[in-house]
């Protein structure tokens, strides 16, 4: 009896063992709107045609991917699979998937364009492709404007249009902030663009902040000093921390939201008849109309230990149909050019208001600047962000002012460049 | 009522002997080795012995990552491996002690670093203060018969025993701009405030936060404290008509005092580590008022995009100082009260 016990314990060991590790793909995941719902049942018909591989789905909170996964990253570890931003400064963790998936020209001819936006410079890599692609651009509480009186500014209306516009309609309809920006440096980049700031140097390293970029950094810090802006996002937090305003909008507490594409699946879920909104795609500047591009990625991690059923997983997931029912389904703009060329998307929702916002960010796509479409593929990008995040948030705070914030700014990047030894 | 059976003292001493049936089996066992063992090492020799798996978790899990952070302050670049970095000497000192003047974080090069510093510096003198007088006035009141003693006490305790990321997120459900404390307001007709995005304001919450979350547990060392003091002492005082202040002065305090420097001691320490419930209330902000040291090693380190893990790794070294500094005084303390005892 007792051997046969040890014999059966014995048994048990080896399978759980084993069972833990051949076959598993883990995927770390994060979700703007219903994309992990999409995602979990993708993930399921997947593995109901692989019954070999078993995908764990972790879903975690943007800052755990923002913050964690990079650490987890450098230390050798982390998911087989994430869905990150950051997909530049992080590319040298990537897999390279050309050896491994089925047809590398598949790959290529599909999600080519954007596949520099996630390896490093000068390589050919696969390393994933892009779930979404993304666009800045702003939200407009019509409802508030119409109960306001006033007449919501037109496609080319500049950023001073729409303070003004917005403002009127705070001061009539009693909201606290007439607009709001994201916490983010990818988000305040794109009116930084328009009024004509050019973040890469000519070595291809950051250069100083130029004229462009502090005429809007000045207007806006005054702006959010003047109450027009909504200071609590900004100052809500230290350092280059993440913070959304999206609540706020959804909560009818802004006339205009600075966002992007992103958010329009959240917006319509969670705001559907309270009021009605439209995106307004971006405001301009002197130089441009810009919003900043971008997106998620779902990339191979190189630490795994599966690297088979990790490329028979993302080529699941990168075939032509299953990116257009993610895309339908999770209301994104999809970067695969297959999908994007046949066209024919029918995004599932029954509102109105969000299949005429995403009509917009597709409209608005088309004057993207040059500068802002460079951005995603440099690897400085996000040390810039991180550097005029956490200094402006201090000169809203009232605790660095607005000449010093300039010169952290620079500092901060010249630094960081120094300290990667680059 | 008849004792039930189980529990008679003759079937106690059944089941302990059963059960000491395989203690005893094991001491049979190791009797030998040990016996031969101390007469090796002789009786001191048996302490290290018995001490030695101790020491060893301690030296992996504490002295080991205490001696790798401090290779990490020696070395500079952006990985995480140490292998991978490049040895700098004291540089990563020299950048946080590079200053103007340190009064005026700006002038530094790490500013951030002077200004977690000041307000960890605040933070603590203010903090514990304070705590320490409302826990002290919290456990006179307790010592008292008041009704339904227990119940307040729990109350006051309660908090203790809560986790800091739910303390931060009630608190900041509270202070929050569509707050519970501004809709109050709002209801009583006054003007609601931006608790958490004043700079003034938002300290003021992490320190009331702070006190709030741990003041129980200071005032429980302190009930404790006021309990074994003599009852004869304060009958003496009233029969001799002593004023209450005078009791309190002459009596409670110095009889207190030991309970008191331990007190103080903690708290100091604790609130030297602040980190959890205010990084869940203001996430450092506004701007940097309420980032302390923790959170500043915790960004550097980790969370920023400008992290640097030797500059992290250095300022946590000068953290620690500091907190070797509280530790032996609160062991010169103690000895000094053991040696007043014994005398």
């Amino acid at each position: 009896m007792n051997k046969k016990s040890i014999l059966a314990g014995l048994a048990l060991a080896l399978l759980t063992g084993t069972a833990a590790n051949a076959g598993d793909v883990r995927v770390m995941w994060y979700s703007d709107g219903v994309e992990g719902e999409v995602m979990k049942d993708l993930v399921n018909r997947f593995m109901e045609e692989n019954p070999g591989i078993n995908v764990i789905l972790d879903n975690v909170a943007y800052s755990v991917i923002k913050e964690q996964l990079p650490v987890q990253l450098e230390a050798g570890n982390g998911p087989d699979v994430a869905r990150v931003t950051a997909i530049k400064d992080l590319a040298k963790h990537w897999l390279d998937l050309r050896p491994l998936v089925k047809d590398p020209a598949y790959w290529d001819e599909n999600f080519g364009d954007k596949a520099d936006w996630m390896r490093p410079d000068g390589s050919d890599q696969i390393s994933g492709f892009m779930t979404q692609l993304t666009l800045t651009g702003g939200f407009a509480n019509k409802t508030l404007f119409d109960q306001a009186g006033v007449e919501m500014p037109g496609p080319k209306a500049t950023w001073e249009e729409w303070a003004a516009a917005a403002k009127k309609v705070a001061d009539s309809q009693q909201v606290p902030y007439p607009m709001a920006i994201d916490r983010s440096g990818h988000r305040i980049t794109a009116p930084m663009l328009s009024y004509g700031a050019n973040y890469i140097g000519e070595d291809g390293k950051p250069a100083p902040l130029d004229q462009g970029a502090k005429d809007f950094l000045t207007k806006f810090v005054n702006w959010t000093e003047e109450g027009v802006f909504a200071k609590d996002v900004w100052v809500s937090a230290a350092g280059n921390t993440y913070r959304a305003a999206a609540d706020d909008f959804i909560n009818g507490q802004l006339a205009f939201y600075y966002s992007g594409s992103w958010q329009v699946a959240n917006l319509a879920t969670k705001i559907g008849n309270n009021f009605d909104w439209v995106a307004t795609g971006s405001p301009c500047g002197p130089a441009a109309c810009t919003g900043m591009p971008g997106g998620a990625a779902l990339v191979a991690v190189k630490y795994t230990k599966n690297p088979k059923d990790v490329a028979t997983f993302m080529d699941w997931m990168a075939q032509e149909d299953i990116v257009r029912e993610f895309s339908e389904r999770t209301l994104f703009l999809p970067a695969h050019k297959g999908v994007v060329e046949k066209g024919g998307l029918n995004f599932e929702t029954e509102n109105e208001q969000a299949k005429a916002a995403l009509g917009t960010f597709v409209e608005a796509s088309k004057s993207t600047s040059e500068t802002a479409l460079k951005l995603p593929a440099w690897r400085w990008a996000d040390t810039v962000y991180a550097a005029i995040v956490t200094r402006i948030g201090q000169t809203l705070a009232g605790e660095l002012p607005l000449e010093d914030a300039f010169a952290r700014i620079d500092a901060d990047i010249a630094q960081k460049v120094k300290d990667t030894g680059l | 009522m008849t004792p039930i059976a189980s529990s008679s003292p003759a079937s106690n001493r059944r089941l302990g002997s059963i059960l000491f049936v395989p203690v005893q089996f094991v001491m049979t066992l190791i009797d030998a080795p040990l016996r031969a063992l101390q007469k090796l090492t002789g009786i001191s020799g048996m302490a290290m012995f018995f001490l030695a798996p101790n020491m060893l978790i301690f030296g992996i899990f504490v002295l080991l990552p205490l001696a790798i952070n401090f290779v990490y302050s020696m070395t500079g670049g952006t990985a995480f491996f140490l292998a991978d970095r490049t040895f700098i000497g004291f540089d990563q000192y020299s950048r946080l002690f590079e200053c103007g003047n340190y009064l005026d974080p700006l002038s530094c090069q790490e500013d951030a670093f002077w200004t977690a510093v000041g307000n960890t510096a605040w933070f603590v003198v203010l903090q514990v203060t304070l705590m320490i007088l409302m826990a002290l006035g919290t456990a006179l009141i307790l010592n008292r018969d008041l009704r339904a003693r227990s119940f307040w006490r729990a109350v006051f305790f309660f908090p203790v025993l809560l986790s800091p990321v739910v303390v931060g997120l009630i608190w900041k459900w509270i202070l929050q701009r569509q707050g519970l404390l501004n809709f109050a307001l709002f209801e009583m007709g006054l003007e609601p405030h931006n608790w958490l995005t004043d700079r003034t304001w938002a300290f003021a919450a992490a320190v009331a936060v702070s006190i709030w979350a741990h003041m129980g547990f200071y005032a429980l060392i302190l009930l404790a404290g006021l309990q074994a003091i003599p009852k004869d002492l304060y009958e003496a005082a009233e029969m001799d008509g002593t004023k209450a202040a005078r009791v309190f002065w002459r009596i409670t305090l110095p009889l207190l005092a030991p309970n008191l420097l331990v007190v103080v001691v903690l708290a100091l320490i604790k609130a030297v580590q602040v980190f959890d419930e205010v990084y869940v209330l203001t996430g450092g902000g506004p701007g940097t008022s309420t980032m302390f040291l923790t959170q500043y090693i915790y960004e550097t380190g980790f969370a920023s995009q400008l992290r640097n893990p030797g500059l992290a790794a250095a300022a946590s070294i000068l953290m620690g100082l500091v907190l070797v500094v509280l530790t032996l005084f609160q062991l010169g303390i103690g000895r000094r009260t053991e040696g007043k005892r014994k005398r």
